[in-house]
């Protein structure tokens, strides 16, 4: 029984209960970030970080917080968080960062971080909240890696960086997709994973 | 004519339930209508109303009204081919290489696309509809005649998957599916489909006419980008040779464009067929041309002075895609207006936009294809007010 939960609680947001593609959330950044396969791993990572460490921080507290003004705490908590995040990947990844620019802090804003907090951490253990977190980031992070691949791929032909559509194509005739750069076709890329996963688990189709 | 019936009431049982091939039924169906008018009626109950047009038919008589369009746009691609090599040719050599030029864009547009539909229907067992008879010509008019077939292909495909089925097939798209095509090409592919080396053809097609160097006076812009691009401040356009040409030569339509849009003449000539069959709403056709031209009077009179703001009106309706967008894409039954009132609104907008797009923004000189677009989302916003004024100017005369 325990290990059920314990399954369901890591598990199922990559998959049933994923917060991209059933939840909807957290779209914004998967449009922004998911022109490559680098910024998209480091966003995908980050987040999961965030929302497992402010998770855990969160279920410690749960206890004392006020619920008047718990939005201002878990708030506080996020940011906090996200700033530490942010400078260690200025220190450390300098290049990545300069690429996410302002969406490493804009994770303050990702519903999926407030979402998690109220919804989970402000009722369960932290064991618990952080294996939440995990799982709710890897979630988040599969969806923007697998847009990332495609829009990499058809988009310039590359996969992290490095070309992989052989020039022959090229000579041939082949030429990158345009319209992949554009955020639009992000949309339309997390549609098709949505479609191709409710047509999987005939439970999730609406009626 | 009896020897195909023979054939096809032969093969019936194999395809009907509980034959060998009957997962294929609606492929059977759909060919068998298409031949034959069925023999099956409706059931003697209640009140009928027997009514002449079908979708079947009212396809049928769009691709009629588009065969003028066509015909001229194979003839203009063979003649824009030997004018810009600086070769003679007579009438037939040059239609017929058009022609051969233009025929591939149309075999793989109906290939991609009713490949598409056919799964589609064999998948929901549904039957097989009629909408992509239409949307298979239209895309050949509305691509520049060097865009490479493999793109076209992988278009209509995103078009017919994500504009039209994913909605629920034919009649429930919300967007003209032809202009979500060239949308596509357009943003994925924009080498492809703009700039000066994509409108006149100047290699050979299959082998023919092959290996000649353009002449020394040749540019490949259209009228339209000439314009758009002009650095000077008066709005003159050339032909393919240089020579200055004008409004009459935008009307008859030998001028580079894509396939089927140059020939304003020829456009009409179909949208006459459209409009006294009632297919089409003259209303639309109208408006679109009404609100066109007051824009661009209004950027002649005040305007910045810039080239494309300073083309006289009447030559932004006959230049580009304008006449072909105001005849047969505006009005498009199933993503323009329905409500008559509507209906001016939305031709009258799709003008304006599309004039406003041509003149202000120098990175489209085409403005036709977004105006549409961007209209067919707001048609059942138009309605959906129209309809509410009129409950609400009734209920005051009601409650008077």
């Amino acid at each position: 029984m325990k290990n059920d939960k314990f399954k369901e609680t890591l598990l199922g947001p990559l998959n049933k209960n994923n917060p991209v593609i059933l939840q909807v959330l957290g779209i914004c950044s998967a449009l922004a970030v998911t022109v490559e396969l680098k910024p998209a791993i480091v966003m995908g990572l980050s987040v999961t970080i965030i929302v497992a460490l402010a998770n855990v921080i969160i279920s410690l507290l749960r206890n004392t917080i006020p619920n008047s003004v718990r939005i201002i705490v878990q708030l506080v908590v996020v940011a906090t968080v996200v700033t530490i995040v942010s400078e260690v990947l200025k220190a450390f990844a300098y290049d990545v960062s300069v690429q996410l620019s302002v969406y490493i802090g804009l994770i303050i804003t990702n519903c999926i971080l407030m979402g998690r907090l109220e919804a989970f951490a402000m009722s369960n253990k932290p064991w618990d909240s952080f294996l939440d977190g995990i799982g709710n980031g890897i979630g988040y992070a599969w969806i923007l890696i697998a847009v990332a691949f495609f829009r990499e791929l058809l988009g310039s032909g590359k996969l992290f960086g490095f070309q992989v559509i052989p020039n022959c194509f090229y000579e041939a005739g082949y030429s990158n997709n345009g319209l992949m750069m554009m955020p639009s076709m992000a949309l339309i890329l997390v549609a098709c994973i949505i479609w191709v996963h409710r047509s999987l688990n005939k439970d999730l189709q609406e009626k | 004519m009896k020897f195909l019936k023979d054939i096809v009431d032969k093969l019936k049982p194999t395809f009907s339930e509980g034959g060998k091939l009957s997962m294929f039924h609606s492929v059977f169906d759909g060919f068998e209508t298409f031949l034959f008018v069925p023999n099956s009626t409706s059931k003697r109950i209640g009140t009928q109303i027997h009514d002449a047009i079908d979708s079947k038919r009212t396809m049928i008589m769009v691709v009629l009204a588009l065969i003028p369009a066509l015909l001229f746009g194979m003839y203009n691609v063979g003649y824009q081919h030997f004018l810009a090599i600086g070769q003679d040719a007579s009438f037939w050599s040059t239609f017929f290489f058009g022609a051969l030029a233009v025929l591939p864009y149309i075999v793989v547009a109906y290939v991609v696309g009713l490949g598409i539909e056919f799964t589609v229907a064999q998948i929901k067992g549904h039957e097989i509809a009629e909408g992509f008879l239409v949307t298979g010509i239209l895309i050949p008019l509305i691509v520049p005649i060097n865009t490479p077939l493999w793109m076209v292909a992988v278009a209509t495909a995103f078009a017919v998957i994500f504009a039209k089925e994913v909605f629920g097939g034919t009649g429930y798209n919300i967007f003209n599916v032809a202009l979500i095509t060239r949308a596509f090409l357009f943003f994925a592919y924009p080498t492809a489909m703009s700039g000066d080396q994509v409108w006149v053809r100047t290699q050979g097609t299959w082998g023919w006419s092959n290996g000649h160097a353009t002449v020394d006076t040749f540019t490949g812009a259209t009228p339209l980008g000439q314009v758009g691009t002009a650095t000077e401040s008066t709005p003159l356009f050339t032909d393919i040779l240089g020579n200055n040409i004008g409004f009459i030569d935008g009307f008859l339509g030998l001028i580079p464009g894509s396939v089927g849009e140059t020939c304003t003449l020829a456009i009409l000539l179909g949208g006459m067929l459209l409009m006294v069959t009632g297919i089409s709403s003259w209303k639309i056709t109208l408006s679109v041309f009404a609100g066109g031209a007051l824009t661009a009077l209004a950027f002649n009179l005040w305007g910045p002075e810039t080239a494309i703001a300073n083309l006289p009106w009447y030559n932004h309706l006959v230049l580009g895609g304008f006449a072909f967008g105001a005849v047969f894409m505006a009005t498009d039954p199933v993503t323009a207006a329905r409500t008559e009132t509507g209906k001016w609104i939305y031709g009258f907008l799709i003008g304006v936009i599309a004039v406003v797009v041509r003149v202000l923004n120098p990175g489209y000189p085409e403005g036709m294809m977004l105006a549409i677009l961007l209209m067919n989302i707001f048609a059942c916003l138009i309605d959906y007010y129209v309809v509410q004024a009129n409950i609400k100017r009734r209920l005051k005369r009601a409650t008077k």
